[in-house]
């Protein structure tokens, strides 16, 4: 009985040691060709993901927006850099559809010519009002808001219109429409 | 040795796509959704980028006459741009492909250039210097430069000025060359590249390389020599000449030359990120002149700084070491009371965050939504509860292969988060495609027999436009005055023609009067009729002209219900087979990158409990150290004080004995000189050169 505890007194302590190795002794060293390794199956599964996406954008776009339907709206900014666009809102047949609030990259990446899909949704064949409103603002503070009427005329084909954002100065800024 | 360079200079190199200025240049946007893709890419969503781009790619190559769809226009620059936005998106196999394949289109110079150029860079950030030079090699002759204007990379889109393209090759070759060992000819290139502005510091880092790794340790450390005498207000060159500065400093210092040294060292910035190296080393070079006084001036400041830093730690135990020098026994053994003191709580504080790391809160932290808009957000992360503490792990959170680890996790995780999306929305597509069945079905049976009814009619209707078509074109080259009666001219001609039917077969009938009357019938007949004609046929024409508009409405009615009827169709037919390979797929993208985001996660913790553990062994040889220098640091102060216990002793016996005997010579009591056999402070074992430089010079010094 003696000889058992005196045991289980030496080999608790080894158990533990053993189950409860200092955690660094069970890292293990990383090498370049794990890095590497790791890096490359990263890459492949991108590339798959990818190539899923494109497939699935596109049976979301005729599901969901058939070409017969479909309208969608651009946003670009065109001119003075010291106008800074803060948000932007679309009403289509006096409901408000689309409305966005920019971020600084966002701003930037208009600036250097990207064009911002602001909407996309469905219509009928026919004539369409839409009104388009932003508020931005000048490098100095002030704060400009602009708004303009326009007619949108749906065919049976898609529609694409591009509201450009125009102007010398931030406080000149207009909105005119471009049908593509 | 050389590794370490290539490092550092790909991180030259990729900071040099941040000269881009923004604001597009003569570039005409022909269509919407490449202006699209911009956006993105501009926005550095890649991802979002890359899969408009690859959607507009292949709906494009699916198109009948791809050439008509405006596009077309964009289609050199999108497969160029694919494999830039793959590159900024670190998919340098895909990026390598398309960029190649783009060379292989035999395009104008300018793009062939710019993609060669493209190319070449990743093959350097594949660390293939060979391949690099190859890609450079493609670029045959320098291009007329407004040909760069309106062209390819997003680079150029955003507005980089097209002159730094001869530059950016320039510099490239040279780097290339340098991992190849080619030094003289990097150095010939370098030197060609002093002018460059933008370049200014790194060109003469890289040339100091060049001319040191060629042999030419004089001109490279004149030229290092130079850069750190340079007058920047960037903070990137500023730390560019504090590093070049600090590197002279361990240089000379290893060479025995402490008045260089200090006056290097003296160069360093005392707000810099090297400055707690700085007055490490400054102090060591105050040691080497025996001026332990003056060391402790420069460590005293480094002594207050936050307790994490390697140099902190390091002079937590040579300001006791300097204080033994100076026979301030006491002070040393309060200071190494106080390192000891620090380095537990340290090794403590390391074993929590190793603990952390392994419950998975560090990978957890690292994708925390704070961390796309927090550019310090790695360091900021040990404020959150159940954090490491990440100051232990800056260096290797900013060496390349943990950045692009994490990089790639957190990719991982957006990609993760992108596969659940469609999955969820594909469930959503199948509801709404069955609801749609359920309407349609039902209803179109019965609008197609109606439609067919109507179908049938219309083309009845169209079919007699036609005939009068005809017939109003026919009467314009043969006038038939007859064809434009009207109902009750035809219906009198009728009788007219019966009664002279009537007339020629019985004459006798008929006297002569009727037979008169019905012919001047017949005339007043045929002369309206003929008068009436031309009015009669322009009337016919405006009447097609009207009937044509209708008719026009008509088939645009017609078609737009067309379309409808096959939208209707289309809206639930054909997307079952589809749904069900999509799921498929994204299923098996998903169990695919769920092990390689484990074992990315796993990588990530592993480096980070990896250098925890190796700062934890090096606090603990620390702490051991510290433990030894105490007890020998009160066991000198016990003798110090002993022996002049002693000497005050001899001294008062001396006195005694004087007053009881004759003068005589007085002795001087011995003071004994402590020898420099004190442990001297652990040399760092940091990876970092001018630790490695700072080592091998204290062991000489300590070794005097």
């Amino acid at each position: 009985m003696m000889l058992k505890k005196s045991l289980t007194n030496f080999l608790v302590p080894i158990f533990f040691s053993i189950v409860f190795i200092p955690a660094a002794l069970q890292a293990a060293e990383v090498t370049k060709e794990q890095v590497k390794g790791l890096d490359e199956q990263v890459q492949d599964i991108k590339k798959d993901v990818l190539e899923l996406t494109s497939e699935l954008s596109r049976l979301e776009e005729k599901l969901l927006f058939p070409s017969n339907t479909q309208v969608s709206l651009f946003v670009s900014v065109i001119g003075d850099e010291g106008f800074v666009l803060d948000s932007m809102q679309i009403k289509m047949d006096n409901k408000v559809v689309a409305q966005h609030l920019y971020t600084f990259k966002e701003v930037e990446a208009l600036r250097a010519g990207g064009v911002q899909r602001i909407y996309t949704g469905n219509i009928k064949t026919g004539d369409h009002q839409f009104v388009a409103s932003f508020i931005g603002r000048a490098k100095s503070g002030n704060e400009y808001q602009r708004s303009e009427n326009f007619k949108v005329t749906k065919a049976v084909g898609p529609k694409f219109v591009e509201i450009q954002i125009t102007g010398s100065s931030a406080s000149d800024q207009t909105i005119s429409i471009k049908d593509w | 040795m050389l590794f370490r360079f290539t490092l550092f200079l790909s991180a030259l190199l990729c900071s040099l796509q941040s000269y881009a200025a923004s604001g597009l240049k003569e570039v005409e946007l022909h269509d919407l959704y490449f202006g699209e893709v911009l956006y993105f890419a501009y926005q550095d969503l890649h991802f979002d980028a890359l899969a408009r781009l690859d959607t507009e790619l292949s709906q494009y190559y699916e198109l009948d006459e791809s050439h008509l769809d405006p596009f077309n226009n964009h289609l050199s620059q999108a497969e160029f741009s694919v494999g830039d936005i793959e590159l900024q998106y670190r998919m340098n196999q895909r990026a390598g492909r398309a960029i190649q394949a783009v060379l292989g289109e035999g395009l104008d110079l300018a793009t062939r250039n710019q993609a060669a150029l493209a190319l070449a860079r990743v093959f350097y950030k594949k660390n293939d210097p060979a391949s690099t030079l190859y890609a450079l090699d493609l670029i045959r002759e320098e291009p007329d430069k407004t040909r760069y204007e309106s062209k390819y990379s997003l680079d150029v889109l955003r507005g980089k000025e097209p002159e730094t393209f001869k530059t950016d090759v320039a510099y490239l070759r040279a780097l290339a060359s340098i991992d190849t060992g080619q030094f003289t000819e990097a150095v010939k290139i370098l030197q060609s590249l002093k002018g460059e502005k933008i370049l200014k510091g790194y060109v003469l880092y890289n040339l100091g390389i060049a001319l040191l790794q060629s042999g030419k340790e004089k001109e490279g450390l004149a030229v290092f020599d130079e850069l750190g005498k340079l007058e920047y207000s960037d903070d990137g060159l500023l730390a560019l000449k504090d590093k070049t500065n600090l590197k002279l400093a361990y240089y000379t210092l290893d060479k025995g030359n402490t008045k260089k040294a200090r006056k290097y060292f003296e160069r360093v910035r005392i707000d810099g990120p090297f400055s707690n190296r700085a007055l490490l080393g400054a102090g060591w070079v105050a040691v080497s002149e025996g001026r332990f006084d003056r060391a402790l001036v420069t460590w005293s400041i480094l002594h207050k700084r936050a307790e994490t830093n390697y140099s902190v730690q390091e002079v937590l135990m040579a300001v006791p070491y300097a204080y033994g020098k100076l026979n301030a026994h006491g002070n040393a053994a309060n200071l190494y009371d106080h390192a000891m003191d620090v380095f537990a709580r340290e090794i403590a504080s390391l074993d929590d965050s190793i603990k952390t790391i392994r419950k998975g809160k560090f990978l957890v932290a690292l994708l925390d939504e704070k961390s796309n808009k927090d550019k310090n957000w790695v360091v900021n992360l040990r404020a959150l509860p159940d954090s490491p503490e990440t100051r232990y792990i800056l260096e290797l959170m900013a060496s390349h292969d943990f950045q692009e680890s994490y990089k790639n996790y957190k990719d991982l995780a957006e990609l993760r988060h992108h596969i659940e999306r469609w999955l969820s929305d594909l469930r959503v597509y199948e509801e709404m495609i069955e609801i749609r069945r359920a309407y349609q079905e039902p209803l179109l049976p019965v609008v197609e027999k109606k439609f067919v009814k109507l179908d049938v009619r219309i083309k009845l209707r169209l079919e007699q436009r036609e005939n009068l078509a005809t017939k109003i074109k026919n009467m314009l080259i043969a006038p038939r005055p007859e064809y434009l009666a009207t109902a009750t001219e035809r219906v009198a001609l009728d009788v007219v023609k019966a009664f002279e039917e009537i007339i020629a077969t019985n004459p006798s009938l008929v006297d002569q009067q009727v037979q008169a009357r019905v012919k001047r019938l017949r005339g007043v007949l045929l002369w309206q009729i003929r008068s009436d004609y031309d009015q009669r046929l322009t009337d016919a024409y405006n009447n097609l002209v009207s009937l044509d508009k209708i008719i026009k409405q008509l088939k645009i009615t017609y078609n737009s219900f067309i379309r409808t009827r096959q939208a209707a169709t289309q809206s639930y037919e054909g997307y079952t087979i589809p749904i069900r390979q999509l799921r498929t797929r994204l299923f098996s993208a998903q169990r695919k990158l769920k092990g390689v985001m484990a074992k990315q996660g796993r990588l990530l913790e592993t480096m980070a409990i990896n250098e925890l553990d190796k700062r934890r062994k090096r606090l603990e040889e620390y702490q051991i150290k510290a433990r030894f220098a105490l007890a020998e640091s009160y066991d000198r102060a016990t003798k110090a004080q002993l022996d002049a216990e002693i000497v005050k002793q001899t001294q008062a016996n001396a006195s005694v004995k004087a007053s009881d005997e004759p003068p005589a010579e007085v002795q001087e009591a011995p003071v004994e000189q402590e020898e420099a056999v004190q442990e001297p402070p652990q040399s760092d074992q940091s990876s970092e050169d001018e630790e490695e430089s700072s080592s091998s010079f204290k062991q000489q010094l300590l070794s005097r």
